[in-house]
């Protein structure tokens, strides 16, 4: 079992070192290609944990999806980087000892937890370890959680309106289509017939 | 051999990384949203880890909807920066007090 135990400690490290790596870097387009690393070494921990499903998931969605987003606005906000970078180390000594702060609090609570006595009979949907785990996802997503997949689905039409909308710009000077126009337009008001004497002008 | 504790370390440590750069970028919003992903990501090694380790779908099921409020959101917040940009052309967090009193 070596190999899952050497697995493990291998993506484990590498997220947290693309994690602390994107908040750290001074280019931000190095900080999008840290992120992107971290998202790949979960989705490593993730098929170690047998959810291969959702391992593949992030990557088509995250990696493939919203860090070419990031990377994409990185690269258009043509942004001063150098001058920001410069003031973060005034901001340094607050956000590590809040982070200190949180890792002993997290601690703490880490040293004492333990399961439930009711933890296994509250379980919903047990996992069936002969299925493969695409199929049992499905089998109650679209049962079970219908719902909940439906509103999903509606949270990412409304995302999808609303950046539509806050970024499109119609430039001025462009040609367009007034669709409208167009389909009012009646027939007998476009052409008019005029009776022109030879050598004489409109 | 590689327990539940591991994985919860794990996802603890990227979610401190992920507020510690929430606090240290204040001049720019483009890594303040990568923090608070790194912090979504945290959220969802934990809940893949105790779905695996108690054997309930639940967990996974969960994980698929944060994901897609995540994506969600990330696009929502880039459109936001992306308009702000081209009404201001600075993206410091310091300068976003319009609506100050």
């Amino acid at each position: 079992m070596s190999i899952f135990v050497s697995a493990f400690y291998l993506f484990s490290f590498s997220a947290i070192t693309g994690g602390l790596m994107t908040v750290i870097s001074r280019n931000p387009v190095h900080s999008v290609l840290w992120l992107i690393l971290a998202f790949l070494s979960s989705a490593g921990l993730f098929v170690l944990l047998g959810a291969e499903f959702l391992a593949m998931l992030l990557i088509i969605v995250y990696v493939g999806a919203v860090a070419v987003l990031f990377l994409f606005v990185v690269m258009m906000l043509d942004v001063d980087f150098s001058t920001l970078k410069a003031e973060m180390a005034s901001y340094l000594p607050l956000a590590l000892l809040i982070g200190v702060v949180l890792i002993m609090q997290l601690s703490v609570a880490f040293g004492v937890w333990s399961y439930a006595d009711t933890a296994p009979g509250a379980r919903e949907a047990l996992i069936n370890s002969t299925d493969h785990n695409t199929h049992a996802i499905g089998m109650i997503l679209y049962d079970k959680y219908f719902i909940l997949f439906q509103l999903a689905g509606l949270i990412l039409l409304v995302s999808m309106i609303g950046a539509i909308v806050l970024t499109l710009r119609h430039r001025k000077n462009v040609k367009r289509q007034d669709i409208l126009a167009q389909i009012y337009r009646d027939p007998n008001d476009a052409l008019e017939v005029v009776d022109i004497k030879p050598g004489q002008g409109l | 051999m590689i327990g539940i504790e591991h994985y919860l370390t794990t996802a603890s440590i990227l979610f401190v990384i992920g507020i510690f750069g929430l606090f240290l970028n204040r001049k720019n919003v483009i890594i303040l949203l990568m923090s608070i992903e790194l912090m979504l990501l945290a959220v969802n090694i934990n809940l893949v880890a105790f779905s695996s380790y108690l054997g309930d779908l639940v967990g996974q099921v969960f994980t698929i909807f944060i994901l897609t409020v995540a994506a969600a959101e990330a696009a929502i917040g880039l459109a936001i920066i992306v308009s702000f940009f081209r009404n201001r052309g600075t993206i410091a967090v310091e300068d976003v007090n319009m609506m100050k009193g």
